[in-house]
């Protein structure tokens, strides 16, 4: 026997564990020299003024004022705006998928829905601000005439000139998360026990009697991840969005008025920009890994406690 | 005993719904059906617009020649940008697959359930939902400030953070489709661990394992705000990836889709043609694998 390669295949087997460890270990070592990294290099912006950095709504560079917060207002509008259309819509095609469909139609489906997924954003950002902004400008300010009477709704619909606003952002960004959460609500309506359903239709329930009673009460935890999960993508969307928002640095109430996103003004203002201005970019883009770790972080839990509820109920 | 002749079964076919339930019911699957339209619909418009836009850019000299310097200049020229986005994608799949496989096969094969396991895979999650161009930030400030110079480097780096965690999940996902027995089987025959993995638990995942990395790269290839932020511009030919500014497909339409010339615009759409057509190329390339080598249908 020769127990020289014994031993080396033992050292081989140690160094093989040390290794692959170390390659599961790189994702906490990226993510927190992410965090690290960027938030030394944006210091000097911040600390500049840390309050008029985080709630401050002035920015101008040339003057080294760093007001953040009418991108944030800006990161919310849009991906508000693009949750509340894709939400509903990434739930129906999930719904039409799993129990309207029939299984030939089915593959057809998924595929749209997986092809949805693979165009470049930039290219959505393209079609947006080449096609689709032009397409819509009247729309825009058809609807904007027809809110005019109606108080409140008249200064978040206002009149306007161009169709590079918040609302377009909002509609790209809908489309870009459709295919996230369709997938993920997907997952949750599989873990819908066959058993309830079939009860439901047994005592006599429509399709949508059954959506209502047994698929959609079970699933509710599950959906409430799904659309973080989409959000989370929304607000870190970054080259569609800065295609078809204008580029406008102040905060407006009216959603058809050019504005501006955290991650957008990084990409529009990144190539012009140098010493505490590009720090300061870089201090936006820490202030959004932080809020989009934390939406993603909660998303899972919520995700993975709906499902060990589920798998509890059917066992 | 009781016996229903001479009377009629009940109706169980749902003809005699109520008005108001066979109206709600209706309306729903049709609202339902609605839905994919809605998804189907913006699918079609970028299909169509691409499509009709981008063939009209596409020549020979499109795929040879270099990018005009000029936005007014019309005519063909994307040579640089395709070559970088294959090299500069490529870079970025030698950086991350293999240690995505590996980082995987320890969350597979050794840490299993240990909670630095389960945190890793939780941060994975977290870390595919991090946006793009915190990944070019990141690599902007650890690399290229230290180094003083944008290069087609860079971005790679930037782009394997950002397959990583796709690479990794994946890849678990594959792993633990492979049969246990196997495992068994090749340690009882007296293989290491090592060699189980490597001779035994890799080759039976390997295809599972190349179409998720294929996503990966197709989803990669589309980036343009980390490319964008550490990458620069350049019009020329720049095979080496460490030689200075270089450019890529996904950059070119950005910058060519906000200038308000024609021509740029025309080349925006050739480029979106072309990286679309990339992009394809390799979904397609991943359904295929994955459909023809599904460990499930051995």
């Amino acid at each position: 026997m020769d127990l020289g390669g014994e031993a080396r295949s033992r050292r081989t087997d140690k160094g093989f564990t040390g290794l692959v460890t170390f390659a599961g270990l790189t994702v906490l070592i990226v993510l927190g020299l992410i965090l690290v990294t960027t938030s030394v290099q944006a210091w000097p912006a911040i600390v500049l003024d840390p309050v008029e950095f985080l709630i401050g709504t002035r920015w101008s560079p040339s003057d080294e004022v760093f007001g953040t917060f009418p991108f944030l207002y800006g990161t919310l509008v849009t991906s508000v705006i693009g949750m509340i259309i894709a939400v509903p819509v990434s739930i129906g095609i999930a719904l039409f998928i799993t129990e309207v469909a029939h299984r030939r139609s089915r593959k057809y489906i998924v595929t749209i829905v997986d092809l949805l997924a693979t165009v470049p954003s930039v290219v959505f950002g393209l079609v947006g601000s080449l096609v689709l902004v032009p397409w819509i400008t009247p729309l825009y300010q058809w609807w904007a005439g027809l809110m005019e009477p109606i108080p409140g709704l008249s200064a978040v619909f206002a009149h306007t000139q161009t169709g590079r606003n918040y609302f377009t952002a909002g509609l790209i960004l809908a489309v870009m998360c459709i295919p996230i959460i369709t997938s993920i609500a997907r997952e949750v309506f599989a873990t819908v026990p066959e058993i309830d359903k079939q009860g439901a239709y047994a005592l006599g329930a429509t399709r949508w009697e059954m959506i209502k009673g047994a698929i959609l009460p079970h699933s509710f935890g599950g959906l409430v991840g799904a659309s973080m999960l989409g959000l989370g993508r929304a607000m870190g969307e970054t080259i569609a969005v800065s295609l078809v928002i204008g580029g406008a640095v102040g905060m407006n109430a009216n959603v058809f008025a050019p504005g501006n996103t955290m991650a957008a003004v990084i990409a529009q203002q990144w190539g012009e920009a140098s010493g505490l201005h590009t720090d300061a970019l870089i201090g936006i883009g820490v202030l959004l890994f932080a809020i989009t770790v934390l939406i993603n972080f909660l998303a899972r839990v919520v995700v993975r406690r709906a499902e060990i509820k589920m798998k509890g109920a059917h066992s | 005993m009781t016996t229903l002749e001479g009377r009629t079964p009940p109706d169980l076919s749902g003809r005699n719904l109520s008005l108001r339930r066979a109206f709600a019911n209706r309306t729903a699957t049709i609202l339902i059906a609605l839905c994919v339209l809605i998804a189907a619909l913006p699918l079609a418009l970028v299909a169509y617009q691409v499509i009709s836009k981008g063939a009209s850019a596409w020549s020979l000299a499109w795929f040879i020649d270099e990018i005009p310097r000029n936005y007014r200049t019309e005519g063909p020229g994307m040579g640089p940008a395709i070559v970088g986005t294959l090299a500069i994608t490529g870079m970025a799949s030698l950086l991350s697959i293999p240690v995505g496989v590996l980082g995987a096969v320890y969350l597979n094969e050794y840490g299993k359930n240990k909670p630095l396991a389960r945190f890793i895979r939780t941060m994975s999650d977290v870390m595919t939902g991090v946006p793009s161009i915190m990944m070019g930030l990141f690599i902007y400030v650890g690399y290229v400030t230290v180094i003083d110079d944008r290069t087609g480097f860079a971005g790679a780096l930037a782009l394997a953070c950002l397959m990583l965690p796709i690479v990794i999940r994946s890849t678990e996902e594959m792993l633990r489709l492979v049969p246990d027995e196997l495992r068994q089987a090749s340690s009882g025959l007296g293989a290491r661990k090592w060699r189980t993995v490597m001779g035994v638990v890799l080759p039976a995942a390997s295809s599972g394992i190349t179409s998720g990395s294929l996503l990966a790269v197709a989803r990669a290839a589309g980036e343009t705000a980390p490319i964008i932020v550490t990458v620069g511009l350049t019009y020329v030919y720049k095979p080496d990836l460490f030689d200075g500014a270089n450019t890529t497909l996904a950059a070119q339409i950005f910058r060519n889709a906000s200038q308000p010339f024609a021509a740029s615009q025309e080349r925006a759409w050739g480029a979106a043609l072309t990286l679309i057509a990339i992009v394809f190329v390799f979904t397609i390339l991943s359904r295929i694998i994955a459909a023809r080598f599904a460990i499930d249908k051995r």
